[in-house]
């Protein structure tokens, strides 16, 4: 298992600087450090290695992450933990059954890992020389570690025995009913994915963008939504596509939901609801102006906040400054 | 024989002393009517979103004070608050109340600001000093507080990062009760003089249905029926335990606006004074919050009511330390669209009235 | 000394009168350079704060220095100003304030002009000045001092004609034009002054009075905040300070006027304090109004200009007619 030792180590020492010290998985990861089996490293890899933060981030983004008891909040962490099983997300704070986990994560940190051994072993080299004091330190705070989260796990009782998935969010019902609405009016191939946002139990529906005017009459007019009132429009850019956000509330029912409309990256174009929501005149001109999104319908799309001569879209993650010493 | 006219192009520029900040508006007059108004912004534009994406959240939030600079704290507080809803911080009691009390404190000041400027955009020289004879109080008051008179970075995610040093809220106690007393002395200045109320009624009107339309938040939504209030439709912080009505007003007009400002001036003094008296004698002002920041992957968009209206703040988060996109949704930006159709019919006279009453902020406009 | 004035054109008299004229000029200066710092005075105590207070004791030497300022500032012409306009607008506007005050009798003997239709050549002269204002909109190749110099015409034609009309009444009383009899006219005790039968006269003109002068709540044409100073935003230096003056000197002229019409000029407010010289008694009343119109700018918002027309033609010329109805119908009832 020497890969893995190695790994384990460069970890402990690229973890030295950045570690919070009340996290239980570093708590777990160090124990095993201090001398225990096959299983602790495993758990280390899949924990936190920095080093896997930038190979991870480019293989592209999957379901959005609950947001409950993160501290740690490392989102390679969680992936790599949400890819595995769902359970595993119960165990990390808890860490009642380390073994178990241990295994579940263990086959993700392999598959990891052994993308990235080659990367590995240049930093190992020189982590090796420098961990036998550190070993020793580590033991012993380690071991308080350990005792904390013995004790917190023994207080949470056996979550992790919890393997049932987080409950429906109270706001399916609503969830269900807007695509059955948007599916019955506009068609059905209007609505291309829909699911609860866990932060907030927002209802979102990712809409096509073809269909975006009629389904934002539809919103706007149909007597169970009442769409009137249109919050936010927000251009992101996703490294892969572009995507336009619609934050809606009703003034009547007072319930949100939000609208996404993809479009490719080489020629955004969303069509503009400027006509059914005043609101968003000036903001798809900021998106436009920012982003470069193309809103088609717009009566007056040019650019608001940067100069009229402005090439080059300022908000695009591939943006380079003309000047580039300004 | 018809009179030939023609149609005089009238920049009111960037430099004018009633936009309000650099806010330039192109007005096509046909004598003294103005036919058409565009206005033209992004002389403030700073470029807030796209430095926040290299910056960690508690670093971000000293740009959010430059955002409406006359309403710090309520941006503080957008920023925080949506990165707390997303890492589902709690936030200790002591610190929730500081934060609530410098928000409504916040809210009285800016108010004062809008009002002084507005009356002397109408002509009026002394209600400006008045405004900002009481608004110094309240400076002072911030001054002590976190060390600065504008721009205070005060809050963080999770808590605040000062505590209210010793006498401080006997000190606001007093300004609670002498603004009370200031705002009959504003009303006797001001709000029944004649010549005044023949300038702001009937300007500037437009219905809820177009208020709604638009998306205009804040007083302008109010002044036409609508009682939507963030603090009390979507509470967040403790507005819940707090009461206070909503003001609302019917016209539509300057003058619904100028009462529905003026009548929230008096609601933020009632929350201060329940606020005051159930102030937590000690506590925590910071909450349990890891030492890098860093919400979960996901996004999520969270909207308090600020003086201007609804500012709101979206973040999406990749799970590192910096937000992967932050958007603003700035009151002002929203409320300003509405502009060019008030203008339309109006006298030039009435363009500096209107634009007054809409209560705008250039930096948080351009962002 | 209306006497000194009467009598051939000499050499000797035309240096004593020109003398005369510009030992006044240097009053009206001198008057209108603490007007200047008493306006500043009284907002800065109106609005909480101190006013000037550094240069020289009291700031009373802050006007002082404000004028040398000015005058030794850059000449600037707008480059595709009408030349000749623009230097000649502010002379034009200037020249009317300072010649009405040689009808006005300060005290029994200290006047410049005995005519018999002293009234009628106030008004007749202060007209003029719309004149020069308007120019120096048009000339500055300016549009909000074009905005601002129409505007400023617009009003102070439509507001001379209550102004006019609302001395007739104080004529009618006092049977006569010649500004030194109707101060006679109120001789005796201060319920003879003007003011109290011509109580609604009095009011007319001093609203239109504040119209004439461009002062606040009228002060449209030069409304700061919306046109930038209107008509004389391009002006500066010299020329900006004579724009100045001619403001000052006619709140000079205006005040002079309402004391000598309505407030019985020098006299005293009762038979035995009359003993008190009759220049006292003008310069207190006539500080007194002064003060009232600063005061006024202290206080109340400025009107739109729709409305202020709309209240001139529509509010004030029916007033002032129906003063001078009343008082016609009162004179031949009781006289």
């Amino acid at each position: 298992m020497s890969e893995r030792e190695q790994q384990m180590k460069q970890d402990q020492t690229v973890r030295a600087g950045t570690a919070e010290p009340s996290d239980p998985p570093a708590a777990e990861r160090a124990e095993q450090a201090a001398g225990t089996n096959e299983a602790a490293p495993l758990v280390a890899g899949a924990d936190v290695n920095p080093s896997r933060i930038d190979q991870t981030a480019a293989e592209g983004e999957e379901t959005p992450a609950p947001g409950a008891e993160q501290r740690e909040g490392d989102g390679v962490s969680e992936k790599a933990r949400q890819t595995v099983t769902p359970e595993k997300q119960a165990d990390s704070s808890k860490q009642a059954d380390v073994p178990k986990g241990g295994d579940e994560s263990g086959s993700a940190a392999e598959g990891a890992t052994a993308g990235e051994a080659a990367k590995n072993e240049a930093g190992v080299k020189a982590a090796d020389s420098a961990d036998a004091d550190k070993e020793a330190k580590r033991k012993a705070a380690a071991e308080a570690r350990a005792a904390r989260a013995a004790a917190k796990a023994k207080a949470d009782g056996d979550g992790g025995e919890s393997a049932q998935p987080k409950p429906p969010s109270p706001n399916q019902p609503l969830l269900d009913r807007l695509v059955d609405i948007l599916k019955r009016e506009v068609g059905e191939d209007a609505v291309e994915s829909a699911w609860i946002n866990p932060i907030g139990d927002i209802p979102t529906v990712s809409l096509r963008a073809e269909r975006l005017v009629d389904c934002a009459r539809v919103l706007r007019d149909h007597p169970e939504l009442q769409l009137n009132y249109l919050r936010n429009v927000a251009g992101v850019d996703m490294e892969t596509h572009m995507e336009v956000v619609y934050h809606f509330i009703s003034l009547n029912n007072k319930i949100n939901y939000s609208i996404k409309v993809k479009t490719d990256r080489e020629h955004p174009s969303v069509p503009s609801v400027s006509e059914v929501w005043s609101t968003a005149n000036w903001n798809e001109r900021e998106i436009y102006d920012l982003l470069g999104i193309d809103f088609p319908g717009h009566p007056d799309l040019r650019r608001i906040l940067m100069p009229d001569d402005w090439v080059g879209y300022p908000l695009r993650k591939d943006y380079v400054p003309a000047d580039p010493e300004v | 024989m018809a009179i030939r006219t023609e149609e005089l192009l009238l920049n009111v520029g960037p430099q004018h002393p009633s936009t309000h900040g650099v806010l330039r508006v192109v007005v096509k007059l046909d004598g003294e009517v103005i036919t058409e108004a565009t206005p033209v912004i992004g002389y403030l534009h700073r470029g807030t979103e796209k430095l926040a994406e290299n910056l960690n959240y508690t670093q971000i939030i000293p740009y959010t004070d430059r955002m409406d600079y006359v309403s710090a704290m309520t941006n503080n507080y957008v920023l925080c608050h949506t990165v707390e809803k997303m890492m589902g911080i709690e936030v200790p009691e002591r610190a929730e109340f500081l934060r609530l009390i410098v928000m409504e404190l916040q809210r009285i000041a800016s108010h004062q600001v809008w009002w002084g400027t507005y009356l002397l955009d109408i002509g009026s020289l002394s209600p400006f000093l008045y405004a900002f004879w009481d608004r110094e109080i309240i400076i002072n008051l911030f001054n002590e507080l976190c060390g600065a008179r504008l721009t205070y970075n005060y809050m963080r995610v999770g808590g605040v990062k000062w505590d209210a040093p010793e006498g401080w809220i006997d000190k606001v106690k007093d300004f609670v009760k002498y603004m009370k007393g200031r705002l009959e002395v504003y009303d006797r200045l001001v709000t029944g003089n004649e010549i005044f109320l023949a300038r702001v009624k009937g300007v500037g009107k437009y219905d809820a249905q177009t208020a709604i339309d638009y998306g205009l938040s804040g007083a302008n939504l109010r002044c036409t029926g609508v009682a939507w209030d963030l603090r009390k439709t979507q509470p967040y912080s403790l507005y819940d335990r707090f009461e206070f009505d909503v003001a609302t007003a019917e016209e539509g007009d300057c003058w619904a606006r100028y009462k529905v400002r003026l009548e929230e001036i008096r609601q933020s003094l009632r929350i201060l004074e329940q606020a005051l008296e159930q102030f937590p004698p000690e506590g925590e002002i910071m909450g349990k919050v890891p030492r890098v920041v860093r919400p979960p992957e996901g996004e999520y968009y969270a909207a308090i009511e600020s003086p201007r209206g609804e500012i709101g703040c979206y973040i999406v988060s990749k799970g590192k330390a910096e937000p992967y996109r932050l958007k603003f949704r700035r009151p002002s930006f929203v409320n300003l669209q509405v502009l060019p159709k008030l203008l339309v019919g109006e006298t030039m006279t009435n363009l500096v009235t209107i634009l007054g009453s809409i209560d705008i902020v250039l930096g948080e406009v351009d962002c | 000394m209306g006497g000194m004035f009467s009598g051939p054109l000499t050499w000797q008299n035309a240096i004593v009168w020109i003398l005369a004229s510009v030992v006044l000029l240097f009053l009206v200066l001198g008057f209108v350079t603490y007007a200047i710092y008493f306006e500043r005075k009284i907002l800065g105590w109106a609005q909480a704060r101190h006013g000037p207070n550094r240069v020289g004791p009291f700031g009373l030497l802050q006007t002082v220095a404000d004028v040398a300022k000015v005058l030794m500032k850059e000449d600037i012409m707008p480059k595709n100003a009408d030349r000749a306009l623009f230097i000649l607008a502010p002379f034009l506007a200037f020249v009317p304030a300072f010649t009405v005050l040689a009808t006005i009798p300060f005290t029994g003997w200290a006047y410049f002009a005995d005519l018999n239709v002293g009234l009628l050549y106030y008004v007749a002269l202060s007209s003029i000045t719309t004149l020069g204002i308007l120019l120096g909109g048009w000339a500055s190749n300016n549009k909000y001092a074009l905005l601002g110099g129409m505007r400023s015409a617009a009003q102070m034609i439509s507001y001379e004609i209550p102004l006019v009309i609302s001395v007739v009444g104080v004529v009618l009383l006092s049977g006569s034009l010649n500004m030194s009899k109707i101060v006679d006219g109120q001789e005796g005790w201060f319920w003879n002054w003007n003011i109290v039968p011509q109580f609604l006269g009095f009011v007319v003109f001093m609203i239109a009075a504040f119209a004439e002068l461009n002062r606040t709540p009228f002060d449209l044409p030069e409304a700061e905040s919306e046109l930038v100073a209107g008509y004389f935003v391009e002006y500066s230096g010299f020329r900006w300070a004579m724009y100045m003056l001619t403001e000052y000197v006619y709140m000079f002229a205006i005040a002079a006027l309402t004391t000598v019409l309505f407030l019985g000029g020098w006299h005293a407010p009762a038979p035995f304090l009359e003993f008190i010289p009759g220049i006292v008694w003008f310069l207190l009343k006539f500080a007194f109004v002064v003060f009232f119109i600063i005061w006024t700018r202290a206080t109340l918002p400025r009107m739109r200009v729709d409305q202020l027309m709309g209240f001139g033609w529509k509010v004030l010329l029916p007033l002032a007619l129906a003063n001078v109805f009343l008082t016609a119908v009162w004179l031949e009832i009781f006289n």
